[in-house]
């Protein structure tokens, strides 16, 4: 079922892992941010939704502390790492040393080769970045980013520039790897599908604020193709200002 | 359902008729002519214009078309070299315009390596040398050479720091330029996946500027052996430049000729020194894949 849900059901200090207070951000005139209010659990999925321009993208920057906030407060994990748009592979170095850039630690090979065998790249380690496809790329990018298992991991439109059949592979690649490793995860994406397809809790932007919320506890297979997700499509694509055009 | 899947053949009615391109693979030549023109066509790749020209150039001597001392033929320039050897004289004079040539190389990459590192890794780096390199870069490398004829002499300092000069100026610029231009997005990343600052300058930023390091470096051997030439041109009784010298005054064209050979095979040495380093640094570019 889903339900609209506000942010104060995560209570409890250390269970939260995300907390974003009153932030604005400004660029010239324009008020990206204006007063934005967030909290994330712990091992939670949120899936920030927006059309482009609105100020996701900004706020993810500045949940990964490569911006500053011209007010307010932003508090996140140590221990965070981001996937981007583009996988952003040194191209210059080997696909596992490419996981291993951020890793600290004795074995780092090994450690890269256990999470590129989850991503399914295991026979890929010792190529050129240059020779993957794009959904290999990214899935690299993934890999890079869990291995350190980091506390939050956030991911900046990861899919926008694969394929249709791709992304939905790639859908069921995070989800698995979400459970399995733990970390509270926030996706940004225009796509209401992939916002169902993964979100434990979907925000959607509006004016530089949280304008809803919406809890989905929805089965893997209620989350492809039931009523519910329906309702709930419809519900996003109203509030993207959209309704009516299914 | 089945309505909506329902199948209707795809070729109109009343189909006019399509221009067709048809492509096969490509036949090889049937007669006996184009078959010898095939087998002739750039059989020596790149090299096969100059060995042609050095086959008439050959011919146009022996039929007595070209006199001695303007063009001697391409082998009795060839013999030149063979007597200068024999007479014991080419050995110490390339040994001489190698050694010259090589620590004026070492000394202006070391200067021009070093420069371009904390240029393009610092801003203060950046402010400390770039201006200088600039203002270097803009004077001719041969305009310099009686400035440093008056402040070092005429001995062996004033033709390695010339040749040094050469070889610094164009791998600072060619490396500050690199350094900066690696994609700051790979930057952010590193920085992002928790790279420290050593890790971001020895796996992203040094990695990233290596094509560009590679061109410098080719500016740096051919700047190297122009400053050879010119350096060696000022009172010298060794090196290659000596033995053009000495046969222009004595108009021995053949060793005039002979010496150019000398430094156009160090040319090319050195062209192909930086190609195989550009094959195994390089490797990751698809471009390379074949080695």
């Amino acid at each position: 079922m889903t339900s609209p849900a506000s942010t104060a059901r995560h209570a409890g200090a250390d269970q939260v892992s995300v907390r974003v207070r009153d932030v604005v951000r400004r660029f010239g005139p324009r008020q990206v941010l204006d007063g934005l209010d967030l909290s994330i659990a712990r091992s939670e999925f949120v899936v920030l939704l927006g059309p482009s321009g609105c100020g996701k993208s900004t706020l993810l920057r500045l949940l990964a502390g490569l911006d500053l906030p011209d007010g307010g407060e932003v508090e996140v994990p140590r221990e965070r790492a981001i996937v981007f748009q583009g996988d952003r592979l040194l191209p210059w170095q080997r696909v596992w040393r490419n996981v291993t850039i951020g890793l600290r630690g004795p074995d780092p090979k090994a450690r890269a080769l256990e999470v590129l065998a989850e991503v399914g790249l295991s026979e890929r380690a010792n190529a050129w970045p240059k020779t993957l496809s794009g959904g290999e790329a990214q899935r690299v990018a993934l890999a890079r980013a869990l291995v350190t298992e980091p506390d939050l991991v956030l991911l900046d439109e990861p899919f926008s520039a694969l394929d249709a059949i791709t992304r939905l592979h790639m859908h069921d690649l995070v989800r698995r790897l979400h459970q399995r490793h733990g970390a509270a995860m926030l996706l940004v994406t225009h796509d209401v599908a992939e916002a169902i397809a993964l979100g434990d809790r979907i925000l959607v932007m509006d004016q530089g604020r949280i304008g809803s919320s919406y809890s989905v506890r929805l089965s893997d297979e209620d989350r492809r193709s039931s009523q519910e997700r329906e309702d709930l499509r419809g519900r996003l694509l109203a509030d993207l200002g959209l309704a009516g055009r299914r | 359902m089945s309505a909506l899947l329902e199948t209707r053949p795809l070729s109109p009615p009343g189909a006019r008729a399509v221009a067709k391109q048809r492509f096969v693979p490509r036949a090889p030549h049937s007669t006996r002519l184009g078959r010898v023109v095939d087998s002739l066509r750039w059989p020596l790749g790149i090299y096969t214009t100059p060995v042609v020209l050095f086959v008439l150039w050959e011919v146009v001597s022996r039929l007595g078309w070209l006199p001695e001392t303007i063009a001697p033929a391409p082998t009795t320039i060839l013999h030149a070299g063979y007597e200068l050897y024999q007479r014991g004289e080419l050995i110490p004079s390339l040994t001489t315009s190698l050694g010259r040539a090589g620590t004026g190389l070492a000394i202006g990459l070391a200067v021009g390596v070093t420069a371009g590192v904390l240029g393009g890794l610092l801003r203060s780096g950046e402010y400390l040398f770039n201006g200088v390199f600039q203002i270097l870069h803009t004077i001719p490398l041969l305009a310099i050479l009686p400035l440093m004829i008056v402040w070092f002499g005429i001995d062996e300092l004033t033709k390695v720091l010339l040749i040094s000069f050469g070889a610094a100026v164009p791998m600072y610029l060619n490396l500050f330029a690199a350094i900066r231009g690696v994609d700051h997005r790979l930057v952010e990343m590193a920085r992002s996946a928790g790279a420290g600052r050593f890790r971001q300058i020895t796996r992203v930023l040094l990695p990233g500027a290596l094509p560009g390091f590679l061109v410098g470096l080719r500016f740096s051997l051919g700047y190297s052996v122009l400053g050879l030439v010119a350096a060696e041109l000022v009172n010298v009784d060794q090196g290659i430049g000596f033995l053009i010298n000495r046969a222009q005054t004595y108009l021995q064209t053949d060793q005039v000729f002979f010496g150019l050979v000398v430094y156009a095979v160090l040319g090319l040495l050195a062209d192909q020194l930086v190609r195989v380093l550009e094959r195994v640094l390089l490797a990751w570019r698809p471009g390379y894949e074949a080695s």
